[in-house]
């Protein structure tokens, strides 16, 4: 049946389709088998993702409504100068928890959410490579989300505002629990945002329909894949600070403290390097799905795909060069601020190509106004306005008038609205279809829209001349005979027109929104994958690929897709499969076996949230006892869902091809993973050696470290940092046990290096420790122990890690070719060891070469 | 006549950056209009002008030809403006010095001991001689503000353990708003002052009466005043010079009577307010550092001490 090897590449159009029919008997039913979805109470347990990315998107809508109606009633209070419908500290809580829920609980797991939805299926993968992962961070983010609200109802949430800046923000100022529900809460929620990258990463790079190269992905993927590689620059940089911060707040070490030695302009330079790429996170995606649905409502292909990738990937970089700008007024030095300000210029350029690369795609088809397309051109018209205002405050002299006044609430509105919520309605009445086979409302969808249109352009406009008038963002009041009332009432009227077309849009999705196993039916006429009728396992057969818009090209593909005639029709494992491709030219490379429904990540996700939670309100025994389940449920989670090893030899998916079913090394999708992380966790260690160069440069005067500061003798360090090298020599030794098939002796080695490792830490801890150094006195002792910190983190999670690859070893899950986990474990190994010993040269050497004293 | 608006300037600073503002809209609206127009070209023109605009060359043109020169040219101009905004060169012997520190939440203003006379304290308001450059020293007293004076010039933060430095100048006579710009607290809504631009001889004569200490009490029920002010214990936040009260928590009181607003602009100022904020600042001005009298003082008493508070000119 199979052609000969040399007859053609399996991949060519030319070559026969990769199935023959008949299907066998039963196939199609065994595959429906699988993927199941679980019923009744176990449907928490599912990990299919149009399922979890449904519910997703689902919460983050239902947070945005929250947030919504806050900001609804804070436009009640502003309608009228003087009003005393909310109190001051109510009002700050407001706005505090508006602003922090949009960012994190909406932006940027609402497309999180739809890139969890949709990857799969634009990229025909049966599902992303870590399913449980996506579901354990929906979980965690919903309840942690849950709770991040519920505390307003006991007036203890956050009233710092979403930029949370110190001292404000520390124990003096705000003694309450309120800025720790942000620390923790958020902190926590940030953690499973990087979850989700690292799985969009990984399911992007490797999990493409064979023959999709890079250069004929759907621009949506580029757009997610910008926005995932962000987010791992971006997130530990906040990420980092909350630590700093809920540190200086728990045990009083003064990062951001002036009378010792800290800086307030720590935390901005921190918050910021993620504040400001943050709006590109939220705005790339998005970007990413105008780029689907103009192609789809003019029927035209988009005019210059290149260059619109190109943007994508350029503005991810030039994003991070951006930071200063909302630091124009902290006194910065002026040739910086030109800097800043002509690198913000920059930026306008990859945004203006995609602007002109839509209306060029518009010139070339025959647009058809769709509820979709009114969404899109609300969006042009909303977004253009925005990026115009945001050319403005990077304009230095005119951003000092404008910063931190209702010109910012604006600006940010119009850029956060235009470029994300209209591409997103767009987006929900685009791919509704793709969930159920049928649109949703015209007639609804048209009031939506208008409401929203002139709801948001009669809100926020005239915030831009009442913030010129002189009224400061974050006021709960303002006098009267500022000439400020009528444009505050002109935004309260649009808040509740805008709120109607709110409302209408959940009737819409109430009435006409339903996810169906088979859905089929394409009636936008889309041209790629994502509109191949699709299962709970996706489509049924995975097919080749030879240019962007595949349905476009070969209008049979739907029909041979759907009998089973390209790869994978069915099952070779009797688990959930999906093929892995090369990252590049996405030739098939293996079938990865996925893990299925599950309650161990359900429990995690749970007790992680339960962990945080017990923190914040200082019940410690409660958030130990949460850790601990928390711990046990990941461990039965990888335990049973990962690394099944071989269990075939060779899986033919048709085609000719036949590919193994485990992989090990740079091949497997669990080592890009873990290289993924690894980068997230240099990141942040990136920003503790940003702590003390920042601070010493920021004390130059008093000095840093602080005159009278005796620095330990370097013997003690050299033998900590033995040790560790030690512990590393001893991971590679017991890599080349594993080769001999010597597991035993694999896992003794492994527990020596770990002692080894936690031997030197601990003696570089105790060497300042003897040395006199105390935390709590000036910000370098502070530094010196955040160092400690990150440190002993590691040696908690290479402990977990050596005793979790013992305990397979010994129960004889781990062998010389059964070895993913081990891998794993042993280049986070060697990446933790090098950034141990980092960490003490940071720590010893650089106070002596950088030092005043 | 709005006081504290970026488009009325009242001096050289504030006057550039709104032509800037103006220049910035003007330029933005046609680029606007262009985009617009490009999008109507796109939707519904023929299809010789659609064919233009659908091509890669349009995009590059548009998106990265257009803004690369538009922008190089206004980056030369903003520098310019930068420069003409920016501080005068150290040591300009012509600037005067004043301090502002911000606190939770109000400001206390400094000005520094010169030729003229001594040094003083005062606070909320801000007076300066018109038509020379004043320098503004920023720094806080406990978290982050921001200085915004919009008919003068853009915001400064004041930031904990830095000074930073802003030019004003105000060319007429006339009273102008700033308010706080940093988000700083439960009350940073109400947080605002007033800088009053004086003539240099008016400005003068105003130096020499905020010098002098308080006025001494000069009827029975101001000499009142002045004792239960003693006996509740105004003294352990507040100054008053010429007196035995020298805290530093609170504004300094010398010549609290002559100011035009009280609480950091919360209220105007008369003995009517004065009395309502002593007997309730709590209520008036939820979570401010300075506690309610109402239940400490009499009627009497608190009329006594508003007197004598709005004595002190």
């Amino acid at each position: 049946m199979t052609p000969p090897e040399s007859l053609a590449d399996p991949l060519s159009r030319d070559a026969p389709l990769p199935n023959p029919l008949p299907r066998p008997e039963g196939e199609l039913e065994e595959l429906e088998r699988i993927w199941r979805r679980p019923r009744g109470w176990r449907f928490v347990t599912v990990v299919n993702n149009n399922w979890i990315g449904t519910l997703y998107l689902g919460t983050a809508g239902l947070f945005c409504v929250f947030a919504v109606i806050l900001s609804l009633l804070m436009r009640a209070q502003l309608a009228v100068p003087a009003n005393d419908f909310l109190a001051a500290e109510r009002y700050n809580q407001f706005f505090t928890v508006h602003g922090t829920a949009m960012m994190f609980l909406f932006a940027v797991p609402a497309v999180e959410a739809l890139g969890v939805y949709l990857l799969p299926a634009m990229l025909a993968a049966r599902d992303l490579p870590f399913p449980r992962l996506s579901a354990f961070a929906f979980w965690a983010y919903a309840i942690g989300g849950t709770a991040f609200f519920v505390s307003l109802f006991f007036g203890v949430a956050p009233n710092g505002g979403w930029f949370m800046y110190p001292p404000l923000t520390s124990k003096e100022y705000s003694p309450g629990i309120n800025a720790d529900f942000w620390l923790l809460g958020i902190g926590f929620i940030e953690i499973s945002a990087i979850a989700g990258a690292i799985e969009i990463i990984v399911g992007i790079l490797r999990n493409r329909a064979p023959g999709m190269s890079l250069s004929k992905m759907p621009l949506f993927a580029w757009a997610m894949l910008v926005f995932a590689v962000m987010i791992v620059f971006a997130f530990p940089a906040v990420i980092w600070a909350t630590i700093l911060l809920e540190l200086e707040r728990a045990f009083d070490w003064p990062f951001f403290l002036a009378d010792r030695g800290g800086d307030p302009l720590l935390w901005q330079h921190l918050f910021w390097f993620f504040g400001h790429p943050e709006v590109y996170i939220i705005f790339l995606p998005a970007a990413g799905a105008v780029s689907m649905i103009i192609p789809a409502m003019v029927q035209a292909r988009m005019v210059g795909y290149g260059l619109v990738a190109l943007a994508l990937v350029g503005t991810g970089f030039l994003s991070f060069g951006l930071w200063v700008h909302h630091m124009f007024a902290t006194g910065i030095p002026s040739l910086s601020l030109s800097f800043f300000s002509a690198a913000s210029f920059a930026v306008t350029v990859p945004s203006g190509i995609q602007v002109f690369a839509w209306i060029a795609t518009i010139a070339t088809g025959r647009p058809s106004l769709q509820v979709p397309m009114l969404f899109i051109l609300g969006f042009l018209f909303i977004f253009v306005l925005g990026g115009l205002t945001g050319v403005m405050v990077a304009v230095v002299p005119f951003d000092w008038q404008v910063h931190d006044t209702y010109f910012i609430v604006a600006h940010l509105h119009y850029v956060l609205i235009g470029g994300m919520v209209f591409p997103l309605i767009a987006g929900v009445y685009y791919w509704a279809p793709s969930a159920s086979g049928r649109r949703m409302s015209r007639r609804l969808g048209t009031w939506v829209f208008w409401l929203l249109f002139v709801g948001v352009n009669l809100t926020f406009f005239p915030m831009h001349i009442s913030g010129l008038m002189g009224m400061p963002r974050r006021v709960w009041t303002y006098p009267e005979g500022m000439g400020l009332d009528p444009w505050n009432m002109a935004s309260t009227i649009g808040a509740g027109i805008a709120a109607c077309g709110i409302l209408l849009l959940i009737l819409d999705l109430v009435l006409h929104f339903r996810i169906s196993n088979d859905a089929e039916g394409n009636p936008y006429k889309g041209g790629t994958l994502e509109w191949l009728p699709q299962g709970n396992y996706a489509a049924r057969s995975i097919p080749r690929i030879h240019s962007r818009e595949p349905l476009w090209d070969n209008p049979a593909l739907e029909e041979e897709v759907k009998q089973g005639r390209h790869f994978l029709p069915g099952t070779v494992t009797g688990l959930r499969e999906t093929i892995v491709t090369s990252p590049v030219e996405a030739r098939p490379q293996y079938v990865a076996i996925i893990p299925g429904p599950g309650w161990g990540h359900v429990i995690a996700a749970i007790c992680t949230a339960g962990f945080f939670l017990s923190l914040t309100v200082q019940l410690v025994w409660l958030a130990a006892a949460f850790g601990a389940v928390a711990i046990g449920a990941v461990v039965w989670w990888l335990w049973t869902g990962t690394d099944y090893g071989p269990l075939i030899e060779k899986a033919d998916i048709g085609g000719g091809l036949r590919l193994p079913v485990y992989v090990t090394g740079p091949d497997s999708v669990g080592w890009w993973a873990m290289v993924v992380l690894i980068l997230v966790d240099a990141t942040t260690f990136g920003c503790l050696i940003f702590t003390h160069a920042f601070l010493w440069l920021s004390q130059a005067q008093p000095g840093w470290p602080p005159e009278g500061t005796t620095l330990p003798e370097l013997a003690s360090p050299a033998v900590a940092a033995a040790l560790v090298a030690g512990s590393a020599a001893l991971v590679w030794l017991s890599d080349l046990a594993l080769r001999r098939g010597r597991h035993i002796a694999m896992a003794v080695l492994m527990l020596g290096a770990l002692a080894l490792f936690l031997g030197g830490v601990t003696l570089d801890l105790g060497t300042w420790w003897d040395a006199g150094l105390r935390p709590t006195v000036h910000s370098f002792a502070a530094a010196v122990y955040a160092n400690h910190f990150w440190q002993g983190f590691h040696a908690v999670l290479l402990a977990m890690m050596a005793l979790y690859v013992a305990a397979r070893a010994f129960a004889g899950l781990i062998g010389p070719v059964r070895r993913v986990t081990f891998d794993n474990v042993r280049i986070f190994w060697f990446y933790a060891a090098a950034q141990a010993l980092a960490g003490m040269a940071l720590v010893h050497l650089f106070p002596r070469l950088a030092g005043s004293g | 006549m709005n006081l504290q608006s970026v488009l009325s300037p009242a001096g050289p600073y504030g006057a550039q950056i709104a032509q800037l503002t103006w220049l910035l809209f003007g330029g933005g609206a046609v680029i606007f209009g262009a985009v617009l127009l490009f999008l109507l070209v796109a939707l519904l023109a023929g299809p010789r002008s659609r064919a233009t605009l659908g091509s890669r060359r349009f995009v590059l043109a548009a998106g990265v030809g257009f803004p690369v020169a538009v922008l190089g040219l206004l980056l030369v101009h903003i520098l310019l403006v930068g420069r003409a905004v920016s501080l005068p060169v150290p040591g300009d012997a012509q600037a005067l010095r004043i301090e502002m520190i911000g606190r939770q939440f109000w400001w206390e203003v400094r000005y520094p001991e010169t030729e003229s006379g001594a040094g003083f304290v005062t606070a909320n308001e801000v007076h300066i001689p018109v038509g020379r450059d004043v320098v503004l020293e920023v720094a806080s007293g406990d978290v982050i503000h921001s200085v915004w004076i919009p008919a003068l010039h853009g915001k400064i933060d004041m930031i904990p353990g830095r000074v930073n430095r802003r030019v004003i100048r105000a060319d007429r006579p006339g009273v102008m708003r700033g308010q706080c710009t940093e988000y700083c607290g439960v009350q940073h809504a109400l947080m605002a002052f007033f800088v009053v631009a004086r003539t240099p001889q008016e400005y003068e004569d105003w130096l020499q009466r905020q010098r002098r200490p308080a006025a001494e009490p000069e009827d029975e029920f101001l000499a009142m005043g002045r004792r239960v002010f003693g006996e509740v214990g105004c003294g352990a936040c507040h100054a008053v010079r010429g007196t035995e009260w020298t805290a530093r928590l609170g504004p300094d009181l010398t010549h609290v009577g002559s100011r035009l607003s009280l609480a950091a602009g919360a209220l105007d100022n008369h003995r009517g307010t004065l009395a309502g904020w002593i007997a309730g600042a709590q209520d008036l001005k939820p979570g401010n550092a300075m506690p309610s009298f109402a239940a400490a003082l009499d009627g009497p008493e608190l009329r006594a001490v508003a007197a004598w508070l709005e004595s002190l000119k």
